[in-house]
């Protein structure tokens, strides 16, 4: 039995259907085509599908679209601001904080979090804010330093 | 002329990725795709009795659902590894009467979407009958149950390598020490899964295949003979692909399958791997248990090394399964001079996933074997671990360094990069400061890692399909220039990197040179990204199919310039007499973007009365093909398939500083420094990312990840709640530094760093745990050093 669900997405209301079983990774993978937004280990752990739920960072692979129904998201496709790229995303090109890519989207979206929460942080804060996201190219180093970039921006 | 080579370029592939706008496999969306799940072995061994599929096809929803008796005609899973009188077991994609490991696929089904296709799994029903499992690779080769009847025993392979009198080097030692040395199994977890897409179209008889894989092009032929469908109807896509480490540097049967039932089924299919899927089913690394014995004088001299090794290859030979073991044979030299080097190989059959490339792929655990020895001497002897090392390095002069192992190392300084980390580290005031430390009571431990890596890999001699890679380089009617890598980047940044080296070799803009890789119906045959490969073979193929271009296009400007082509240089995006002058007078000129062409029909090219031409006018002449030099082929393009001579072996050191933490046993580290030569660099900042990114893979190894298998052979590290990876918090800073010691086997100097920090760090960390324990008299731990068994040590 589907279930209505009215939500927005990066600035855009969505009214849709959907089983209740429906992962919200797979609603704004599937059914909005938002596929920036990646799946990386099926137990909450790599942090590769991050988004912003009412301006939380949320492991959206753990959701299900239902439980976001009346909630305001922004995903990794939301953060550019008319074609501007948001400082963080700035940041990963500059320090060369990604190699595939593949764990960036989260990665940029958790670390937006870190941020929001401490304008300010040191090495090991921004190393503890990032715990909940895998990355298996940079050692993180790089990453510390896209995110210290984006900083003092 | 070198505007970008060697500068700290940011990465041109970069914005689609951080926008969240690139294209992994998953993220490919055909109309009316079908969705394939699998049914898993949920043993390790065990005989099929039956498979009823009758409930999974009646669900709503599903499509098909095939066994083992519907794929007969697709061919074994292909083992690329030639070894004398290896055992090959048949690897088909679906198991047949038995199941060997646990995630072999036994069924595959289909359905309308992911959801329904993974619910229908849950519905096959599978009969088996248990079979005793065998998980000990020692206890493998001794004997108890056979995993293949027929092969009598489950040793695939014994091999023996090495030169020089061993027994005697040994016997005239003054000292003999010996070490049982595990190197455990590791999962290489590349953040995006393996996934296939597949799309048949029936009428054109064409297949394409889209695939996260490291290998485009060895996939499509490999495929192709599986399938069998002719390799010209076959084009294999790579989109962007979310890491390999040597994981995707294979052929799996999920690969031929999709491929196969796209074309019963007449429409896309598409598997995206679940991480569960990718612990059990995608390759593994390592998995060797060794007893190394070193022969040394009394003054640290060594005089020779044995290493017999027990290789745990698993139920099946993936690709390469079986050389790895190999690679480790030929890198037990190390950086040293051992006149007698010896390994002995037995690669044994386990009821387990196989093993095959992982990052390093043989190695890390020569490296290890190899540098854990060098510290178990200054152990025996009382001498600083440094200065072992320092007495064995072959100096500057002697390279090419023919090793007992066989190889003619290219170049290296390996003292000078010593003397640097030792330097940057502090040594002397380390090795103080720990006795201070140790008086009051705290365990510091500082380990070293002396290592040499072979890479670039390599003459096709060595190599199973090809050791060489391919260039295109083409200047389009309206100057933009294309490459066309048959390297098959994914994350290292050879878009980057590769438009370095076309654009100053042009003296065009950066931003005019686009990259491509990864199609095989785009991109002229390649080989692939692996083993350290890229740069040192595919950005050298870059760089003289440039030369090969240029060649031509002075050619003819000289001709459209009415000069001699003597007379005209190539110097900031033009041909010129002036450009000319100023080459001789060891002036450059600046670089200059192309430009956008005239928008309309395409322009005739003014050259009439001209000083000089731009290479866009040059390109346009060569297309429009009106006034060119007699027997000039019309088009601005060319191609070069470069073949190195021998392998690169980059090296350096690396100097871990740990605490250990009495209460808990806990692994700190206080320092780490790393002094890597990779020959000439072409992008420093990428560079340090692949150092930085191989290290703290090395940390993993060293103290979190493990494969375990339990004594039944059941797979208990199945997903990354039980599989630890590192975080960022887990890992120092890591302070860099290079030295610089050009490769004399491609012209552009490089030796390749991809692997460096996974083979170069792991026994610098074990090395540093263990001297901080020394004063319990430890002298080895094995990998991963994990907190209880430091706790025990300190507590027992």
């Amino acid at each position: 039995m589907k279930k209505a669900i009215s939500l927005s997405v990066n600035g855009i209301s969505q009214q849709d259907e959907v089983e209740p079983r429906l992962l919200l990774v797979h609603y704004l993978r599937d059914v909005l085509g938002l596929t920036g937004t990646h799946i990386g280990c099926e137990t909450s752990l790599c942090g590769a599908c991050t988004i912003l739920v009412d301006g939380q960072a949320v492991k959206s692979c753990t959701m299900l679209a239902v439980q976001a129904d009346g909630s305001e998201i922004t995903t990794i496709e939301g953060l550019t601001n008319n074609g501007e790229l948001h400082p963080m995303q700035e940041g990963f090109w500059e320090r060369h904080g990604l190699q595939c890519g593949y764990c960036t989207p989260g990665m940029i979206m958790a670390a937006t979090q870190i941020l929001d929460r401490n304008s300010s942080p040191s090495r090991e804060e921004i190393r503890h804010g990032l715990e909940g996201n895998l990355c298996r190219c940079t050692g993180y180093q790089h990453i510390v330093e896209a995110v210290e970039y984006a900083a003092k921006k | 002329m070198a505007k970008y080579v060697g500068q700290r370029v940011k990465r041109t592939e970069d914005p689609r990725l951080i926008k969240g706008l690139a294209h992994y496999v998953d993220d490919i969306r055909l109309p009316d795709t079908l969705h394939v799940a699998f049914v898993r072995s949920v043993y390790p061994h065990a005989r099929i009795n039956s498979i009823d599929t009758s409930e999974a096809i009646k669900a709503a929803g599903v499509v098909a659902v095939y066994t083992g008796k519907d794929v007969a005609a697709i061919g074994p899973v292909p083992c690329a590894s030639a070894l004398p009188g290896l055992k090959v077991p048949d690897y088909r994609v679906l198991a047949q009467e038995k199941v060997y490991f646990v995630g072999q696929p036994v069924a595959a089904v289909v359905a309308r979407d992911a959801y329904t296709a993974r619910d229908a799994v849950d519905l096959v029903m599978v009969d088996y009958d248990e079979l005793p499992a065998v998980v000990d690779v020692e206890a493998a080769a001794k004997g108890g149950p056979v995993i293949y009847e027929n092969f009598g025993d489950n040793i695939a392979y014994k091999l023996t390598a090495g030169e020089g009198d061993i027994e005697a080097a040994l016997a005239a030692s003054d000292h003999r020490i010996k070490q049982r040395i595990v190197h455990q199994r590791l999962a290489p977890i590349a953040m995006e899964g393996r996934g296939v897409l597949a799309r048949y179209f029936p009428g054109e008889e064409e297949l394409t295949i889209w695939s996260s894989t490291q290998i485009p092009h060895l996939l499509r032929t490999q495929l192709a003979l599986m399938i069998g469908i002719p390799e010209n109807k076959l084009r294999v896509i790579t989109p962007e692909v979310g890491g390999g480490f040597g994981s995707k540097l294979n052929v799996y049967a999920e690969e031929a399958l999709l491929g196969w039932i796209s074309m019963q089924l007449g429409k896309p299919v598409k598997w995206i791997e679940g991480r569960r899927e990718n612990i059990q089913a995608t390759i593994h690394g390592r998995g060797q248990v060794g007893y190394v014995e070193i022969g040394c004088k009394s003054d640290g001299t060594i005089t020779g090394l044995r290493y017999d090794v027990f290789a745990d290859l698993g139920a099946y030979h993936q690709l390469l399964t079986p050389a790895i073991p190999t690679l480790t044979g030929l890198m037990l030299s190390g950086s040293y001079r051992i006149p007698a080097i010896q390994i002995n190989v037995t690669g044994c059959f386990t009821n387990k996933m196989s093993t095959d490339a992982y990052r390093g792929a043989g190695r890390p655990e020569a490296t290890y074997v190899v540098e854990r020895s060098m510290d178990l001497v200054a152990a025996q002897l009382g001498i600083d671990p440094a200065e072992v090392r320092r007495k064995n390095f072959p100096a500057p002069n002697q390279f090419p360094f023919h090793t007992a192992t066989g190889l003619n190392y290219d170049s290296g300084n390996y003292e000078a990069a010593l003397d640097k980390a030792q330097e940057m580290i502090g040594y002397a005031a380390l090795r103080e400061e720990q006795k201070k430390a140790r008086a009051a009571g705290r365990l510091l431990g500082i380990g070293i890692s002396t290592y040499v890596e072979i890479c670039a890999l390599g003459p096709s001699q060595a190599m199973p399909a090809g050791g060489w890679e391919s260039a295109t380089v083409r200047i389009e009617p309206t100057g933009k220039v294309t490459v066309l890598t048959g390297a098959s980047p994914h994350g290292q940044g050879q878009e980057t990197s590769f438009a370095q080296i076309a654009a100053d070799e042009l003296g065009v803009d950066l931003n005019d040179v686009t990259v491509i890789h990864g199609d095989t119906g785009i991109v002229q045959y390649g080989i692939g990204t692996f083993g350290s490969r890229a740069t040192a073979v595919g950005g050298t193929a870059v760089l003289i199919a440039v030369q090969k271009l240029k060649e031509k296009a002075n050619k003819i400007a000289a001709h459209l310039l009415k000069v001699d082509a003597a007379s005209i240089a190539f110097a900031g995006g033009r041909y010129s007499r002036a450009a000319a002058a100023a080459a001789a007078a060891g002036e450059s000129e600046p670089v200059v973007p192309v430009g956008e062409a005239p928008a309309g029909a395409l322009p005739e090219p003014d050259t009439e009365g001209k000083s000089g031409l731009t290479i866009q006018e040059v390109a346009l002449a060569a297309h429009v093909a009106k006034d060119l030099p007699p027997d000039t082929e019309p088009g601005l393009s060319a191609t070069y398939f470069f073949e190195p001579k021998n392998f690169t072996f980059p090296f350096g050191t690396h100097i871990a500083v740990v605490e250990i933490d009495r209460e808990t046993g806990d692994v700190k580290f206080l320092r780490y420094v790393a002094v890597d030569d990779c020959g000439k660099v072409i992008n420093p900042m990428l560079v340090d990312g692949q150092l930085q990114g191989g290290i703290v893979q090395s940390i993993g190894q060293a103290l979190y990840e493990e494969v375990v298998y339990d004594d039944q052979g059941q797979l208990v590290t199945g997903s990354l709640m039980d599989y630890a990876l590192p975080r960022a918090a887990h890992v120092p800073w890591l302070e860099l530094a290079r030295t610089e010691t050009p490769s004399p086997v491609n012209p552009l100097g490089v030796k390749g760093v991809g692997e460096a920090g996974t083979i170069g760090a792991t026994p610098a960390i074990v090395g540093a745990i263990v001297d901080a324990l020394s004063p319990f008299g430890v002298k080895h731990l094995d990998m991963p050093v994990k907190p209880e068994a430091v706790w025990r040590i300190i507590n027992a």
